[in-house]
């Protein structure tokens, strides 16, 4: 978490990453923000253009890859709408939605096939709510080591929002699922190019219909963004960001289970304690990514802070527990040597961000490493030594900043 | 409760933490006062980011900018030569990209260049 200082510069076909000039608008300044990926290439420009979004970090223009610049997440629990993340898979996704005519499809292994518009949806299955956090599988990608290709992000491919929408398992019970039924898949309305495999997830079907695995039309209070799947988004609480499908429109019960590339290739983790291997490790049992590990962040303390000695330093961030609550945060001064606990803001649900806050003094000048711990409620904490996968998934080490105290 | 709420009160109140939220999937029923959907319709920009000159970059333009804009390439770490031929067959292979077989061998120098690794 070395440097998320934004700077403001003017790129005269200067070299922004170690020899490449990337741009043809040189006379436009432009705000860049530097992620410290080891290694680089570090730098990012920060972009305003995109509809329904604010300052993003622009990870990729097509299919969008849009990440939330650090200092949101110390503004609020809830992640702004306008500046959570984007990640799309294809660029092939419909720039428009008519609200009117959309139809969510539910087929397959069920006594009753369904088609549901959004009125109906929204009028006719019950109104649930859920606060979660919804993270992709390989946020923090940038930070491994060795590195790995893929979407070379920092650590904003997460954000937390209040969902609003009905259960999965209302839906599935209105078309009644036939016994036998073994997955749901879940697609959209983005296309593949060609041939190319659609994205499409499958939950198991008791997963599914678990009455928490949500239909979301809701995002804190507003309709969703298209970028982030108006009108229709899964929300699977718990869950790595692979599952929650975006512009849900179809749902098919199957009666075996999903071998499309989405369930059998990618997004495979090893089955192992915090999906941990060794580079180059051969015959390593690899199962699909699934429930979140804790995480914690410092929010609002940068690498190369000035603090002042003797007097207590103001210390807070975010964080979360994954497929279960924050049980604790603690804090470290010393590297990790000892620990204090933090106390932790409201619960807004056990799924969400979570405050936290702590003030300890460092009582002599020098330079000085903090670090944050979660533990969830699981018992399970934080490990203090990073993990390493080939796709790049679950990155949950213990975030640590050096600072000086003078 | 929080239904017969104005929509537009609700992201202020969550601010202010003056909401008290549901247990997890606590429903609200009935719905009396479902939620209204406005059709969205957005542009995405062309982006503006190109390659760098170096052997094989027209072989890269012509065959990479199909299905992805250039800083998907521009933003990867320095990689190996057998990791860029294996990222070049599980685009044509996996995801079926169109590439052109004559050019596979540029595209991978040109990419294994852009890293610095080349031997």
């Amino acid at each position: 978490m070395a440097g998320f200082l934004i700077t403001r510069r003017t790129l005269l076909g200067a070299s922004a990453l170690g020899g490449l000039a990337l741009l043809s608008r040189p006379s436009l300044a432009r705000t860049m923000v530097d992620l410290a990926l080891p290694g680089g290439p570090a730098e990012r420009e920060i972009i305003t253009d995109y509809p329904e979004k604010a300052a993003m970090v622009l990870q990729r223009t097509r299919g969008p890859l849009l990440e939330t610049p650090f200092g949101v997440f110390d503004k609020s629990v809830f992640t702004p709408n306008d500046q959570f993340f984007v990640r799309w898979h294809w660029a092939f996704i419909p720039n428009s939605v008519d609200a009117d005519s959309f139809e969510l499809k539910i087929h397959g292994h069920v006594n009753q096939p369904l088609t549901v518009s959004l009125k109906e949806l929204a009028k006719d299955f019950p109104r649930v709510e859920l606060a979660a956090v919804n993270q992709c599988s390989g946020n923090s990608r940038g930070f491994f080591a060795p590195r790995v290709p893929g979407g070379e992000w920092g650590n904003g491919a997460m954000g937390n929002a209040l969902w609003a929408g009905v259960r999965l398992k209302d839906v599935l019970d209105r078309a009644g699922v036939k016994a036998g039924a073994v997955q749901v898949r879940l697609s959209g309305l983005d296309q593949a190019f060609a041939d190319a495999p659609r994205f499409i997830k499958s939950l198991d079907i008791d997963h599914a219909r678990d009455g928490e695995v949500m239909i979301a039309y809701a995002m804190n209070g507003e309709q969703l963004p298209l970028l982030n799947g108006f009108p229709l988004r899964v929300v699977v609480p718990g869950w790595y960001s692979t599952y929650w499908i975006k512009m849900l429109n179809d749902i098919e019960v199957l009666d075996k289970p999903d071998d499309n590339f989405w369930m059998a290739k990618a997004y495979k983790i090893p089955d192992t304690p915090g999906a941990n291997m060794k580079p180059g490790e051969a015959d390593v049992p690899m199962v699909p990514i699934n429930k979140i590990v804790p995480r914690s962040f410092i929010t609002n303390l940068r690498a190369g802070d000035k603090v002042v000695v003797g007097a207590p330093v103001p210390m807070r961030g975010i964080a979360f527990g994954g497929d279960c609550g924050v049980s604790k945060v603690d804090v470290s001064t010393d590297g990790g040597k000892t620990w204090l606990p933090a106390k932790l803001g409201k619960d807004e649900g056990k799924y969400g961000f979570r405050q936290w806050q702590a003030e300890p003094t460092l009582s002599a000048s020098g330079n000085y490493t903090l670090m944050v711990r979660c533990t969830n409620e699981n018992g399970l904490a934080q490990p203090d030594t990073p993990n390493w996968n080939p796709g790049g998934y679950m990155r949950n080490v213990i975030e640590s900043i050096d600072l000086v105290a003078g | 409760m929080s239904c017969v709420m104005s929509r537009a009160l609700l992201p202020v109140l969550l601010a202010l933490g003056l909401l008290a939220l549901g247990a997890p999937g606590q429903a609200a029923e009935p719905n009396d006062k479902p939620m209204q959907f406005k059709s969205e319709s957005i542009q995405l920009p062309f982006g503006s980011s190109d390659f760098p000159p170096g052997p094989g970059v027209d072989a890269v333009k012509k065959n990479c900018l199909l299905c992805h804009s250039p800083r998907m390439i521009l933003y990867q770490p320095p990689l190996t030569k057998e990791t860029w031929t294996n990222e070049v067959d599980k685009m044509m292979n996996v995801f079926k990209a169109p590439v052109v077989k004559e050019d596979v061998p540029a595209i991978i120098g040109y990419l294994t260049h852009l890293s610095g690794t080349a031997e």
